[in-house]
């Protein structure tokens, strides 16, 4: 164990809340899909190097299963956001209000 | 340092760039070849924590049919418009404040973890007599194959929520 499992966590963390920033802070819808990947990917960081360090299996099936909500999320959201696009041409989330009342 | 924490340090800081140039960039095809070249790196990184599985299926699936998926979306859209427009929302440091803040709190945590739980039976060495794809396989197929099998659940409702949403309505 030469690399220090706090040290994958503190990783796993930085990339995360720049995940957060991304998501919370752009405007572009596209990258704030790119951005929840970003967030799925660094938890699956941190679950990979438990796994490892725990030396149990658990980890690594959950990022199994963290990888196939991540396709179909990524299927449904896209899908969501052509059909939305047909109606109005804009991917500004600023400017999605449909439901505003 | 010794070479695997050089190695790991390497990674580290590419990762971080990385991910900072994924959200900082004005272009949306920008962001996904840099999310390309991030998952290899993280690609990487699970074969340094043994686990060949996740590699092969991060490059194959994500780099293969997630990051194609987003590229397929952004080429049908038309984009001329958003690009040239203001990138942050008029609130971004807040959001930086509050991504700030997650970090900071995340680090200064991390240190403070004591107990750790006792260690499994799957080690490096018994991992390797199976062979890595073996050892999943099995876990995977017995004592979660009712998760597996949500899975498969879940991707038939993703097959069936985007054809619902794309198709033409013909009246």
């Amino acid at each position: 164990m030469l690399v220090p499992l706090s040290w994958y966590i503190i990783l796993s963390a930085v990339i995360f809340s720049i995940g957060v920033f991304g998501f919370l802070a752009r405007r572009n819808l596209i990258i704030m899909f790119i951005s929840i990947e970003l967030m799925l990917n660094s938890v699956n960081i941190s679950l990979a190097a438990f796994s490892h360090y725990l030396q149990v299996m658990r980890g690594q099936i959950l990022v199994f299963f963290v990888i196939t909500v991540a396709a179909a999320e990524a299927a449904i959201g896209l899908a969501i956001l052509i059909a939305y696009y047909k109606n109005n041409p804009t991917i500004k989330v600023d400017e999605i209000n449909l439901l505003k009342g | 340092m010794t070479l695997p924490q050089l190695f790991f340090a390497y990674f580290a800081l590419s990762m971080t760039v990385l991910s900072l140039l994924i959200v900082t960039r004005k272009n949306p095809v920008h962001s996904v070849i840099w999310m390309l070249v991030l998952f290899i790196h993280i690609a990487a990184l699970y074969l340094f924590l043994n686990a060949e599985f996740l590699a092969a299926i991060q490059i194959i699936i994500y780099a293969g049919a997630i990051l194609v998926l987003f590229l397929f979306v952004i080429m049908l859209l038309n984009l001329k418009r958003e690009e040239t427009a203001q990138k942050y929302q008029s609130q971004w440091p807040i959001s930086m404040g509050i991504a700030l803040v997650f970090a900071i709190f995340m680090t200064m945590i991390v240190g403070k973890i004591t107990v750790m739980p006792a260690l499994g039976e799957y080690s490096v060495e018994a991992i390797k007599a199976e062979g890595s794809m073996m050892t999943i396989g099995k876990v995977l197929y017995t004592r979660y194959l009712l998760p597996f099998e949500i899975a498969s659940l879940v991707l038939l409702v993703a097959i069936i929520g985007a054809v619902v949403l794309a198709k033409q309505r013909v009246e």
